[in-house]
């Protein structure tokens, strides 16, 4: 380890330790039950909750390894079949840049749009809270790839482009060999920023749906009035939008290229 | 009409100008052909479009008139029987030396199996003398190493027809006469008709057969084609001292400097060299 990142994680570790050291401090100031708890009680319902994460009680008691398992499990379901729209029709339109043109406003006015404004319609239409939410997950991680893709795929340096027609190479060839790894630092950039809105918004989903998941969880913990389930639940889900972040970071460096 | 192998006819090519007025038009009505297995060069100065005709043989760009007929055949587009050595190299930056060169293997061969395909790579490779580099990428290869590779890829297709697009001018002087060398050992081993477009007098008349020479842009015009009646092969050392080289090259540089206008003088006697101190290009 060089000096230079031994002073950063010595400085992280001691912001760490002062942020725990204040709130056990504000935290004790009440008596046991009233106020925020503090991370000695969080703590011990970590421990208690980590020690057996998969178990299940019912619909309303279940581990909480069961509930982030059904999190992931839509998140998975949601982003893939968004990525692969998304790259798709990225690619188309990067591709042309007639259709790029005439669909972006479209593209821009959806974008904005916070994904839980669909539920309601995917309700009405489908009927099923489960695949709505699923669809909210779509919906959050389409546009930053979408965008992505298509940017990426649009700025291709024409060279490369020139020599894939002049090898002839079929489209299917084309798109596999020179296409998708020219843009894919671009790609994966908009893939990164896609799991990450993905990840917010199933919390925010599930809390409206209900049943299962790390957003109902969170959700049924307040009603239960158990604050730290609800800090160590908002903990587990940082941590786990930093796997799934590094995940797609590790992704990246192995596509890029230099040119 | 007598069916040549490659046929110029007549190209003229218009660009729109950049300030949205009228068409500003770059070369007009250049006709020449090439014989298979020909070496010719075109040289001109920069803006007389030698390389946008080299990309409308190609078939990347369009003629805004007449025509380029291969074998009897219009070229409407580019196609793998066309390779073009780029002056920027445009290798694949994602693929190895060894992919690069893979990639356009399997596009002339697609009944090879593998084996065959990547036997056949290996030898390029070890050809332009990359052996040992097959698993670098393009950015790890200094310039010279990285035309090494554009060179292997287009002569490992065998192309009825090679262009060579200023493929020296990014390589530094000294590997440039080593990698002619190698770009000479192949066109004779395979005896591929080549079109190349440079500014280096030197380098022209080293390596081809006839020389084009283009009048200055906007409305460049093919002046002459000069034929270079040097025997091969061509030694760089005894060149320089060949009076046949002497006079070819003092004839060319003189066209370029003298403002490469249209009917170049009637005598050729050799300029002082001072008056050539200009740099053509």
């Amino acid at each position: 380890m060089t000096r230079d990142r031994l002073q950063v994680v010595c400085l992280s570790l001691l912001i760490g330790l002062a942020f725990v050291l204040a709130w056990q401090g504000f935290a004790g100031t009440k008596p046991a039950g009233k106020g925020i708890p503090g991370p000695v009680a969080v703590g011990a319902t970590a421990w208690q909750m980590l020690a057996n994460p998969f178990y299940s009680n019912g619909p309303n008691d279940k581990g909480i390894g069961l509930q982030l398992a059904a999190s992931l499990g839509r998140l998975a379901l949601g982003y893939l079949a968004a990525s692969a729209v998304a790259v798709m029709l990225g690619v188309t339109l990067g591709l042309s840049p007639l259709l790029y043109r005439a669909v972006n406003p479209y593209i821009q006015v959806l974008k904005p749009v916070s994904p839980l404004a669909w539920m309601p319609l995917f309700l009405y239409t489908i009927k099923d809270s489960g695949q709505s939410a699923i669809l909210v997950i779509f919906m959050s991680s389409l546009w930053p790839t979408l965008a992505n893709t298509a940017f990426g795929v649009a700025s291709i340096k024409r060279d490369y482009l020139n020599v894939a027609s002049i090898l002839q190479l079929s489209w299917l060839r084309r798109l596999v060999t020179v296409i998708l790894p020219a843009a894919a630092p671009a790609i994966v950039a908009g893939l990164r920023i896609s799991v990450g809105s993905a990840w917010v918004a199933i919390v925010a989903a599930e809390m409206l749906i209900g049943g299962t998941g790390i957003g109902y969880f969170v959700w049924n913990e307040w009603n239960n009035l158990a604050l730290t389930s609800v800090i160590f639940a908002i903990l587990a889900i940082g941590l786990i939008g930093v796997l799934l972040d590094a995940g797609l970071a590790r992704l990246s460096r192995r596509l890029a290229y230099t040119e | 009409m007598s069916l040549r192998f490659l046929e110029i006819d007549h190209v003229t090519k218009h660009f729109p100008a950049p300030d949205g007025g009228a068409e500003v038009c770059v070369f007009r009505d250049v006709a020449f052909s090439l014989e298979q297995g020909e070496f010719v060069t075109m040289v001109g100065h920069s803006g007389c479009g030698k390389s946008t005709l080299l990309n409308i043989i190609a078939g990347l760009e369009r003629a805004s008139g007449g025509g380029v007929v291969l074998e009897g055949r219009e070229i409407t587009r580019p196609g793998i029987d066309r390779m073009v050595v780029f002056q920027n190299f445009s290798l694949m930056p994602w693929m190895t030396v060894f992919d690069n060169i893979r990639l356009a293997v399997r596009a002339a061969y697609p009944s090879w199996d593998r084996h065959r395909v990547a036997a056949h790579v290996q030898r390029y490779v070890d050809m332009v003398g990359l052996t040992g580099a097959e698993r670098k990428r393009p950015a790890a290869l200094s310039g010279g190493m990285r035309q090494r590779v554009g060179l292997a890829r287009a002569f490992s297709t065998a192309p009825k027809l090679l262009l060579l697009d200023e493929p020296f001018a990014q390589i530094d002087a000294l590997t440039r006469g080593l990698i002619q060398d190698e770009l000479i050992r192949m066109w004779t081993a395979g005896r591929n008709t080549v079109f190349m477009v440079t500014h280096d007098v030197d380098e022209a008349i080293l390596l081809s057969d006839r020389v084009a020479l283009m009048t200055r842009g906007p409305e460049a015009r093919l002046a002459e084609i000069v034929d270079i009646d040097i025997a091969r092969p061509r030694e760089r050392a005894a060149l320089i001292e060949d009076p046949e080289y002497l006079r070819l090259r003092t004839h060319i540089l003189r066209f370029l400097v003298e403002g490469a206008r249209l009917a170049p003088a009637e005598d050729h006697a050799p300029a002082a060299m001072e008056r050539l101190a200009v740099s053509p290009g």
